[in-house]
């Protein structure tokens, strides 16, 4: 809500400055956003005085002026009749900016240079005669800036009002507070109505058939307008806050709307069928067009306002086209009502309009307001737009406001705020804006609000008033003295910082993508149609289709980023992100958040440098960072050829489900390249996903520490050929299988393919450390338990042992 | 027997101070101090010697091959020395084998930062779902439907019933259900509105904060944000508490901390205002507590929000919130 300065002094004398003003407002609970000089576009206007006219050479209608603008003199081409030598007016110098937008620069009209423009006091926004240049009268200095000259000065505060202070969308209401600030009073505007002609109840009814949407309804009638431009002091006054002038009777009930906060409508009392009014709820899917010339379809519930045959506004949001003020009209009934928030909040979001007489009802306007504002406006269209006021007024009150009686006890008031402000301070505290006090003893006030502040209604609401009018610098800083809860750090959290410990030494950088994804995502990641995937939370009002659904894997969010890094020469990347995916239930209310960990590396192995060339990363790498990731966490996980039904988007054969037990917690592998195209890569990477909870109930709750061996080791080697197709893992397992008590570590050391090995064969050698707790071994126990074992693998795995020549 | 043993000696010295590589050095060391060498040849000799020269001969002996012994280590070590100072070592001036290092996002260093400064005043961590019902976003606290207070925060909806949490104040809610007072948490977590610009993402992060027991008052409100935000920032940042509306506090407080650029002289990040708007607070409204069965009359409390991404931007110096969820591999590796 913008307020002018200028405008304000109506209502109460501002004696702080600007500044003072604006920060007393924003530390009373009304934050100014902004305080600007509505004149600030006058700075490149100054006082001129025109030296020597001549007539223009190529015209029969403009002079060349010689016009002194302070210490020079500048040529200006100039139209205006009244044009003297020795006169003043004001000139917009090169670089001006007119309210209308007209930017002023040096240019040539009809060959002659024009530096600058002389103006008339409509081109300045300064008065209503556009007929010839505004003649400036007075002791003045050419070049003296014109804002300075005429006293033009008046700052505007653009206020962010909180929801809540419904009151203060309104002059008065702004007044109220700055008085406060100031400790001085607010005066209303006088009223004066001329005798009215005849009496309203004659000409008009109101009928209210919905009387807890519509609680009360007030109408008065204003006969023999004109209806024209409103006279420049209202237009002026409007296009101060920036409402643009419409007509002076649209113009007068936006004013008083704008001093009173009550929105007022003005309908062609003439076009009212039957010259009443009806306030009913509309039938299902109701026609009507608004002002706006739009055709709606009202739902069952919105308040109408009908004339004896059709609906003539959306009560509270917008008028009806049918029922317009035109040139033509001469007879207005004016509407000052009360209608209820929240049908008026339900209709405005039906129909997308955000009005300003609808912001107000949403937030509740002064029930007690509603004879003021309509009294005003009818004085005003007397005296504006030449009108005489029917006799009388009709205030239909169906539900009249009841206030609110509250208790204020002074030491609760003390003791939520942290202060220590006496009782006898606390009732005139609030006096002081307008709440009705009576003291009812040490301790205790009894107050009642003013209409206006719908917003307090429990004896909390009053504490704050106290403490924002005492000022919150005014209350002291202490220190809670509370027992801390102290409950255990969650497993998760305390997981979740190991793991990006682990995954930020392990060289990763985290990421944090959003948690909505494309549409199409699962299709691009070539997820089955029974994928679990597939059942994604989708969010009805998105910004983007971009952004539409929610997450069921974090890999598409990692794609878009390497996606966005590739297209930025990043071309080597470790990338993590720990977050949270989305899968829809049928059953719950809510989706099934399940918290991942997922990881991205593309490009080299290493940064390149001069100790190693360029090596493209590889599975290995990436299934080396879980490995480390699952040994810190003391965490046993295994890894198994990937389903190329369960994760399309791995090259198959070139990734490995995660297992930890008997599930499935996650896949790392190869980037499957069918899935580059769709999500526009120009390169692939290895990547892994895993969920957190079954990682996290793995964990091992105590570490114990193992007593270190006594006895030294002893080490044996084996080679076994296999096919290329069978893993190794398949040697491991079926040792693992024997697990003999005397076998310490089983490492593989060499893989090897080609040479004299038959192609679809290669060699796995392993390194076995024996190691007895009691004892140390004897050479031709641990020889006699290895052979044992190497033909245990031999049998069981169908490998074999080297021939000779293959060595 | 003397005048031999000085010979052994002079003539040791002699090739030791001739002797220019270890081989030679070792050849040396064997002809005198080998197990068939000079020295040792002499000490066998000395048993032939009458009874009465044997200890004086034998303790000359020693002290000379002690002296040779001396003489051979130090000859070694030139020689080694020398070697050293002959080699051109290695070109230390190129670069190392760097560890490759990873980095936090900022906003994950930024929550862990100011949720190590709750955990040092006693604060617990509490989360919930980001996903919510529409009652623990919004009805349990003090916000119904069709009340203007929602357009304070235009929501993300999956259904009627379900939204994106907009703030993370459920998890107060959830957590009040859960357990009775006195409690003391902070909420740290993904929040979402539908807005986008150089200020919004359509994601962004809050850490939330809870105090409720008895007689807690606005004043510790103050103190426990002060406390915060000199931790947070510098003990020279000051803090201005102004009048505010939350549905679900009252009284209700903006904190504006004194512009962290420049120091309150106005400048572009504070709009020539010389403050930062950085936490909304208040005292819990009593019909919240009445929405989780809290004894309002008996209990108070005060609750806090801020935004994680808005606290980076001024930590860091960043002017565009957008860059957190670009994810652009230069703009991250630069926090440590």
């Amino acid at each position: 809500m913008k307020v002018s300065l200028n405008w304000l002094k109506d209502y109460v004398p501002v004696l702080l400055t600007p500044e003072a003003l604006a920060d007393g407002l924003t530390m009373s609970g009304l934050e100014v956003e902004s305080l600007e000089d509505r004149y600030q576009f006058l700075r490149d206007v100054v006082v001129g005085r025109v030296l020597h006219v001549s007539p223009h050479p190529h015209s029969d209608h403009l002079n060349v002026c010689r016009v002194d603008i302070g210490g020079t003199a500048a040529t200006i081409v100039c139209g205006a009749p009244n044009v003297q030598v020795d006169r003043l007016y004001p000139v917009a110098r090169v670089g001006a900016v007119l309210p209308n937008g007209t930017i002023i620069a040096e240019n040539q009209i009809r060959g002659i240079v024009s530096s600058g423009m002389l103006c008339s006091e409509t081109e300045l926004g300064l008065g209503p005669d556009p007929s010839g240049l505004m003649e400036l009268t007075g002791a003045f200095t050419p070049g003296e800036p014109l804002a300075s000259a005429l006293s033009l000065f008046d700052p505007v505060l653009e206020l962010g009002l909180t929801p809540n202070r419904s009151d203060c969308l309104s002059f008065i209401g702004v007044a109220r507070e700055i008085a406060a600030l100031q400790h001085n009073a607010v005066t209303l505007p006088e009223i004066r109505l001329p005798d009215g002609i005849a009496d309203i109840h004659g000409l008009t009814s109101v009928v209210i058939d919905a009387p807890d949407l519509c609680p009360r309804y007030a109408a008065g009638l204003v006969f023999d307008i004109t209806v024209g431009p409103s006279p420049f002091w209202l237009q002026d006054r409007l296009n101060a806050i920036g409402l643009k002038p419409v007509n002076n009777v649209v113009d007068i009930t936006n004013y008083v709307m704008m001093e009173t906060g009550q929105p007022l409508h003005a309908f062609d009392y003439d076009r009212l069928a039957g010259n009443r009014i009806v306030v009913r709820t509309a039938t299902d899917n109701e026609p009507f067009t608004t002002l706006d010339h739009k055709d709606r379809e009202l739902p069952r519930d919105t308040l109408l306002i009908c004339d004896a045959e059709k609906p003539v506004a959306v009560a509270g949001v917008m008028g009806g086209f049918n029922s317009e003020i035109e040139t033509a009209t001469r007879r207005v009934l004016i509407e000052s009502a009360w209608f209820n928030p929240i049908s008026i909040r339900k209709t405005a979001k039906f129909l997308g309009l955000n009005t300003d007489a609808s912001h107000r009802f949403e937030r509740g306007i002064n029930p007690e307001g509603v004879i003021f504002a309509l009294k005003r406006t009818m004085s005003l269209m007397a005296s504006v737009c030449g009108g005489t006021p029917v006799g009388g007024i009709i205030d239909a009150c169906p539900r009249p406001h009841a206030p609110v009686s509250l208790t204020l006890s002074a030491a609760e008031t003390n003791l939520l705020l942290g202060t220590q402000i006496a009782s006898e301070k606390m009732g005139p505290i609030l006096s002081k804006i307008g709440f009705e006090t009576e003291k009812l003893d040490d301790d205790r006030w009894k107050v009642i609000p003013p209409a206006w502040r719908v917003d307090v209604s429990r004896p909390v609401d009053l504490m704050e008033e106290i403490a924002r009018l005492s000022g919150y610098d005014a209350i002291p800083t202490t220190f809670p003295m509370l027992t801390s809860g102290l409950t255990a750090v969650l497993p998760f959290q305390r997981i979740r910082e190991t793991i990006r410990e682990m995954m930020v030494g392990f060289g990763f950088i985290e990421s944090i993508n959003y948690s909505f994804i494309p549409a199409d995502s699962c299709d691009r990641l070539r997820l089955g149609d029974n994928d679990i995937r597939r059942r994604t939370v989708r969010v009805i009002n998105p910004l983007s289709e971009d952004q539409s659904v929610m997450r069921t894997t974090l890999v598409p969010g990692l794609l878009m980023t390497l996606q966005r890094n590739l297209s930025q020469q990043q071309k080597n990347l470790k990338l993590f992100e720990l977050g949270n995916t989305f899968i829809a239930t049928e059953s719950e209310q809510l989706p099934e958040e399940r918290e991942m960990l997922a990881g991205l590396w593309t490009g080299n192995r290493q940064e390149s440098s001069w100790h190693v060339g360029d090596t493209a990363c590889d599975f290995y790498d990436q299934k080396g960072v879980l490995e480390g990731l699952f040994s810190a966490l003391s965490i046993h996980a295994r890894f198994s050829r990937v389903k190329a039904t369960e994760f399309p988007y791995i090259r198959p054969g070139y990734g490995a489900e995660i297992w930890i037990g008997d599930e499935v917690v996650g896949v790392v592998g190869e980037l499957n390249p069918l899935v580059l195209e769709p999500f526009d890569l120009k390169q692939g990477a290895v990547i892994f996903e895993l969920a957190l909870a079954p990682i996290v109930k793995a964990i091992p709750c105590t570490r114990k520490s193992v007593s270190l061996p006594r006895y030294p080791s002893v080490s044996r080697d084996a080679t076994f050929i296999i096919p290329k197709s069978r893993e190794s893992g398949s040697i491991l397992d079926s040792i693992g299988r024997i697990d003999h008590p005397l076998i310490e570590q089983i490492q593989i050391f060499d893989v090897f393919e080609g040479g004299s090995l038959p192609q679809d064969h290669k060699s796995v050698s392993f390194r076995i450390t024996y190691r007895s707790p009691e004892e140390t071994l004897e050479d031709d126990r641990v020889t006699r338990i290895h052979k044992e074992i190497c033909d245990q693998v031999i049998e069981q795995v169908g490998a074999r042992l080297p021939q000779k020549d293959e060595g | 027997m003397e005048i031999q043993l000085d010979q052994i000696y002079h003539q040791a010295i002699e090739s030791l101070s001739a002797v220019s590589d270890a081989e030679a050095l070792k050849a040396l060391s064997v002809q005198y101090l080998g197990r068939k060498g000079l020295i040792t040849q002499y000490l066998r000799g000395i048993s032939k010697l009458p009874a009465d020269q044997r200890p004086a001969a034998g303790q000359q002996a020693n002290q000379v091959k002690t002296r040779l012994e001396e003489e051979f280590q130090a000859t070694s070590d030139r020689l080694a020395l020398a070697l050293q100072n002959a080699d051109p070592g290695i070109d230390v001036s190129l670069p190392g084998r760097i560890p490759a290092r990873g980095t936090l996002h900022p906003i994950t260093r930024i929550t862990q930062t100011i949720c190590d400064i709750f955990r040092r005043m006693g604060f617990d961590i509490a989360e919930g779902p980001e996903i919510e019902l529409d009652h623990y976003n919004f009805e349990a606290l003090n916000i119904p439907k069709n009340h203007p207070a929602r357009d304070m925060q235009d929501t993300f909806y999956i259904s009627n019933n379900v939204v994106l949490r907009t703030h993370t104040s459920p998890i107060q809610v959830r957590y009040m259900e859960k357990h009775a007072p006195p409690i003391k948490i902070i909420a740290p977590g993904k929040v979402y509105r539908c807005d986008s610009d150089i200020t919004h993402t359509p994601m962004f992060h809050q850490v939330e904060g809870l105090v409720v027991g008895d007689r807690i008052s606005f004043s510790d409100l103050k103190g426990v944000l002060t406390v915060f935000v000199h931790q947070m920032f510098d003990d020279q940042t000051s803090l201005r508490f102004r009048p505010s509306f939350f549905p679900f506090t009252e009284p209700s407080a903006e904190v504006d901390i004194l512009c962290v650029m420049c120091r309150g002289k106005g400048c572009r990040i504070c709009s020539q205002t010389g403050w930062l708007e950085v936490l909304g607070s208040g005292m819990v409204h009593p019909a919240v507590f009445e929405n989780v069965g809290y004894d309002a009359s008996r209990y108070t409390g005060f609750a806090f929000g801020m935004g994680v991404e808005r606290i980076a931007m001024l930590k860091y110096g960043i002017d565009d919130i957008r860059k957190f969820f670009e994810n652009d591999n230069r703009f991250l590796k630069q926090f440590i």
